[in-house]
């Protein structure tokens, strides 16, 4: 269950970063860029919270 | 049951007044995450578009954030690490031994007014970005007063919850902030990546030409006082002047394995004070392309343009888990004076003062004078701690005089505070040295202040006679 959370998180940032880059490059429009950013941010905002202040 | 709770609420730091233990001391990789956190925050969103504002040019805000940086991290590990590790003591009970209660009461007055404050600004800036589904009237960079009913409205309401937070749980905001910190670290990178596109940047050469030409020209906005380079060195460099050579870090860096643990505050600042300055400077350069000459200075506003929704969460979320725990701890200096009030009615009281604080948009204005102002008020306490220290046995006076000398009142100490802020004064009234300058000769004129009064009140002949 928390590798599956891991990976939530990490596509979520993934999402976050990822777009940024594909606008910078031309290969996605402003407008979708922050449609993922949003749900990049809702991915990890849902799943880190079940891992991040784990000492495990 | 709700005094169980508020009792775990307010459950102060560990070894409040024992050295730290060396089984309790932590590794550096603790050390690194939690300082790379800990410096992107709500105040990012504002220091590097008022740089912008302020005129800097690229290769001087390069060049002077390397340099103040560096600066910084060798102050954290040159001076705050190697004494938190020798001592293990909080910065409270070690100013305590030096200067006694009475010193420490005032400078827990002063510190947790200076926090009420910078937490009222992180109000705001989250109020930025709170606002824009309700369109309100955003402040602009000359407002010092609230320009409409509907911006105090929602900073108090603002105010009251995070208030309320802070009343309810430090630990859960703490968690919370862990939590977010990684993401808002690259939203900053996508805030950065994504301004440059839209500022036509496609190469190298064109990134130095947009720099110099759009972002970072060089000509400050109307009613904005020029920054050179020597202004960006010393802000990068003092901006956490109170947490080294003012010695908070004690607190923190007492827990280390190794006094070497102060460099790592290089993660911290070379994420927050240099790739997130630039990126939220570049933020604001966009902003100021798509809509000339506007005066309006909004973070919240800011960052919706360029990300959206995420660009506006985070301005919320960098505001609150900045102004959460900084309410906390101005609630609990207050309540090292005040020990018999409950906690949950200080942190009311300062939640109260902080909200009515952030009405004013002059916070988010000033911030740089103020985070100035905050270190250079709070220094010469540290530099009594470095004087203590290193000087005490070399110039022949008491070290620890309060303690070993059995006084609430270390006159020295109070003196080298009030001594060393009449000259910073003195420099900015007479001389017109801007206050980012002060804290350099401010310290040198408290460690000196400090050492002769000690040599004259308390000799170490004159204690050993006794």
């Amino acid at each position: 269950m928390k590798i599956l959370t891991k990976i939530v998180s990490f596509a979520g940032l993934a999402l976050t970063i990822v777009p940024s880059i594909m606008f910078y490059l031309g290969s996605v429009e402003l407008d979708s860029a922050k449609v993922y950013m949003g749900v990049g941010m809702f991915m990890w905002f849902v799943s880190a919270p079940f891992w991040v202040n784990s000492k495990a | 049951m709700k005094n169980t709770l508020f009792k775990k609420i307010v459950a102060r730091e560990e070894f409040e007044r024992d050295s730290v233990p060396g089984d309790r001391l932590k590794g550096s990789k603790g050390f690194l995450g939690m300082y790379a956190g800990e410096h992107a925050a709500g105040t990012e969103f504002v220091i590097g578009p008022l740089f912008v504002a302020h005129g800097v040019s690229a290769g001087d805000l390069f060049i002077g954030l390397l340099l103040g940086n560096l600066l910084a991290v060798l102050s954290w590990g040159l001076i705050t690490a190697p004494i938190a590790v020798k001592k293990r003591f909080t910065l409270y009970y070690q100013l305590e031994r030096i200067a006694g209660k009475g010193v420490v009461n005032w400078y827990n007055l002063v510190n947790a007014l200076m926090f009420c404050f910078l937490a009222g600004s992180m109000i705001a800036v989250s109020a930025t970005a709170v606002g824009i589904p309700f369109n309100l009237e955003m402040p602009t960079l000359t407002d010092w007063m609230p320009r409409t009913s509907g911006w105090v409205i929602t900073v108090l309401l603002m105010g009251a919850i995070i208030t309320l937070v802070a009343i309810q749980g430090y630990s859960q905001v703490s968690k919370f902030a862990n939590i977010m910190s990684p993401w808002m670290i690259l939203i900053f990178a996508a805030a950065g990546i994504v301004g440059l596109a839209q500022l036509g940047v496609g190469s190298f050469d064109s990134l130095i030409a947009t720099a110099n030409e759009v972002i970072w020209t060089g000509v400050p906005m109307t009613g904005m006082t020029k920054f050179t380079i020597w202004h960006i060195i010393f802000f990068a460099w003092f901006c956490n002047m109170a947490m080294h050579i003012g010695m908070s870090d004690l607190t923190i860096l007492r827990f280390a394995k190794s006094w070497k643990y102060g460099f790592l505050t290089f993660a911290g600042v070379y994420l927050g004070h240099f790739l997130a300055w630039l990126a939220s400077g570049i933020l604001y350069a966009v902003f100021l392309q798509a809509n000339a000459a506007s005066q309006e200075f909004a973070p919240g506003a800011i960052a919706y343009q360029t990300l959206g929704l995420a660009g506006a969460v985070c301005v919320v979320v960098a505001g609150w888990t900045t102004a959460n725990p900084t309410i906390y701890r101005a609630g609990l200096a207050l309540q090292g004076i005040f020990p018999k009030v409950p906690s949950w009615k200080i942190t009311a009281i300062v939640g109260g003062i902080t909200s009515l604080a952030a009405c004013f948009p002059a916070l988010v204005m000033r911030l740089l004078d103020f985070v100035a102002l905050y270190g250079l008020l709070l220094m010469p306490m540290g530099a009594v701690i470095f004087a203590d220290f290193y000087f005490s046995k070399k110039f022949g006076f008491q070290d620890e005089q309060a303690l070993n000398s059995h006084t609430n009142f270390s006159m020295p100490a109070f003196l080298s505070w009030i001594l060393t802020l009449a000259f910073c004064l003195f420099l900015n009234f007479s001389y017109g040295v801007d206050i980012f300058f002060l804290g350099l000769p401010g310290w040198f004129v408290a460690v000196a202040i400090f050492v002769v009064l000690s040599r004259i009140q308390y000799p170490i002949k004159k204690q050993l006679i006794a």
